[in-house]
């Protein structure tokens, strides 16, 4: 593995490991960590450090949807226009360009199914050149970004073995 | 009133085997598996389970092939001619898939089937020690007599070729080393192998090569045996799925050896054996095929803990030289003044942590204790602090001049 891709995986599973312990961890020197980590940044691979949160165990409720969005596209701009649009509310958490029936996915989060049911009336399907909108609100939460969000296998080993 | 009288039986039973001692491990099994909130250093396997895809293809071989059958003795064709593919791709050793390959009931049967093809009764095998827990009792269940060479920490446990020939006498039949090792973590260095090979070839005895760690080098290349200049005719490479794939269960591996000694290891096999299990080759296949990505990101992870827990137990006063393969590190506790024994026992009944005594490894295990690392990052590092909470306690009962040593690396 290069040196990029091995702190790239350790800050990929805990983007809290510090320079110190990632050189530890490799054999690298620390100021050969801190040179690459922040080469990477620069070049824009690194976007930002963030933390991966079950939001369903915190008590206060939030609500995901996935809303697909059908678009007609317009000459020279195709559909970047609209999803540059839809990418400035802050409600939006991705956007995607898609294959298939329609044109957008969006997941967007609110506090209730009502909010996320005004955001798409009053503001996604308000938007020139939106001809429809597909709802699906989340309901459980499996995996996401490669994290397992429920508990499936455990140490099954013996607890001395040769 | 009828009765049943039965008296026991006054032949006695086997000898080699009634003198065999139960291992050394057993008895820190029994006390660990009972005992809660335990974190057990003293698994030889990896934490792992399975990468899916070769779970998912067995689960399919039986769901919608039905591959319930015996296989033929030798073991699926496609399975041998992937591992022979795999070692001259990555050793550049060529083996005939037809006749210089044997699937077998991981490494363990291989070394059983092995060593009872080689010997007659009285044939000397020279074993390095601390070895593996089956090498010994293997060579005498086949008639043989071990001969130990002792290996030491202080030099990472290298095998010296000339402490090998000194143990050579007319009776030597074989040379059985692993490399990495279980329990040090030790590899021999190619040099060291190629002085050994050559020793085979003066005097004139078999090389039983077990590296099934071959994939967790984490320092330098490994070396097969095989491959080494002049050793391909009078050497066995052992290998199997257990610790690369993470397959410990699946009960799979295989031997590579010339025709001569391959075709009577498939005789002792067919006899007794039969065949591999077959579900298990289909996933072998599958884990030869396509998991060489999950294979690297299981030794990355290795590599990462390794590291961590060396550096650990160097900071907690447990010296340990540095091991480049296996996930087992090899402390010395023999600043606390304990036997390995001793140190297991209250270690795990103060703290509750599992290791293995070292002495369960032979003679030179002594002073030491087997730690292996392949567990979660956060329970490695609980275990650091426990293990280091323990040491700390012995150390204040000891005279000033140790307590300063605390903590430096060696």
């Amino acid at each position: 593995m290069t040196k990029k891709r091995a702190i790239l995986k350790i800050l990929s599973l805990d983007a809290r490991t510090t320079p110190a312990e990632i050189a530890l961890q490799t054999g690298l020197t620390v100021e050969q960590v801190e040179q690459t980590i922040k080469e990477l940044e620069t070049e824009g691979v690194i976007r930002r450090y963030k933390t991966v949160i079950d939001w369903d165990r915190l008590e206060e409720g939030r609500v995901f949807a996935f809303i697909d969005v059908s678009l007609t596209p317009a000459r020279d701009k195709g559909f970047d226009d609209i999803a540059e649009r839809i990418c400035r509310y802050p409600e939006v958490h991705s956007v995607y360009l898609v294959s298939g029936s329609q044109d957008l996915r969006c997941v967007v989060e609110g506090r209730s199914i009502r909010e996320i049911g005004d955001f798409v009336a009053q503001k996604l399907s308000q938007i020139d050149r939106v001809t429809g909108t597909n709802t699906h609100f989340l309901l459980k939460r499996y995996k996401e970004d490669g994290d397992i969000f429920v508990d499936i296998e455990t140490d099954s080993r013996l607890r001395v073995t040769p | 009133m009828s009765q049943n009288y039965s008296t026991p039986p006054q032949k006695p039973l086997n000898t080699a085997i009634s003198n065999c001692p139960p291992s050394g491990i057993r008895r820190f099994f029994d006390i660990a598996q009972t005992m809660k909130d335990v974190i057990t250093l003293g698994v030889g396997e990896p934490d792992f389970v399975t990468p899916w895809r070769i779970r998912e293809t067995a689960i399919w071989s039986l769901e919608r092939k039905g591959y319930t059958s015996y296989t033929s003795n030798s073991g699926l064709l496609k399975l041998r001619e992937r591992i022979c593919e795999h070692l001259e791709g990555r050793y550049g050793v060529k083996y005939d898939p037809v006749e210089e390959c044997l699937i077998t009931v991981g490494v363990s049967e291989g070394l059983d089937v092995a060593l009872r093809v080689i010997l007659n009764p009285g044939d000397e095998v020279i074993v390095p020690e601390p070895c593996y827990v089956s090498y010994i009792p293997c060579i005498e269940f086949a008639g043989g007599v071990p001969v130990l060479v002792k290996t030491d920490s202080e030099d990472g446990f290298r095998l010296h070729a000339d402490r090998v020939e000194a143990a050579i006498t007319p009776r030597t039949k074989a040379l059985l080393i692993g490399s990495p090792a279980n329990p040090t973590g030790a590899t021999q260095s190619r040099e060291d192998l190629q002085h050994l090979v050559n020793l085979a070839n003066k005097h004139d005895f078999y090389l039983l090569s077990d590296e099934i760690y071959d994939r967790l080098t984490y320092l330098g290349e490994h070396t097969c045996m095989g491959a080494l200049d002049g050793a391909r005719e009078r050497t066995i490479v052992l290998n199997g799925f257990s610790k690369a794939y993470a397959m410990t269960g699946w009960r799979v591996g295989y031997v590579c050896a010339p025709k001569a000694i391959t075709t009577l290891m498939t005789r002792v096999h067919q006899y007794t054996m039969l065949c591999a299990p077959h579900i298990s080759q289909v996933a072998a296949i599958e884990a030869l095929e396509n998991a060489e990505k999950d294979v690297q990101e299981m030794v990355f992870d290795y590599d990462r803990r390794r590291r961590i827990f060396v550096q650990g137990l160097n900071q907690i006063g447990l010296e340990c030289y540095e091991p480049k393969g296996a996930f087992y590190a090899f402390p010395s506790i023999r600043r606390t003044g304990l036997t390995s024994e001793e140190f297991a026992e209250q270690l795990l009944m103060e703290e509750h942590v599992a290791v293995v005594p070292g002495n369960a490894f032979g003679p030179s295990g002594e002073g030491h204790i087997r730690c292996c690392y392949a567990t979660a990052l956060p329970l490695l590092r609980e275990a650091l602090e426990r293990m280091g909470n323990f040491i700390a306690k012995r150390m204040n009962a000891l005279p000033e001049e140790n307590l300063s040593t605390i903590g430096k690396q060696p």
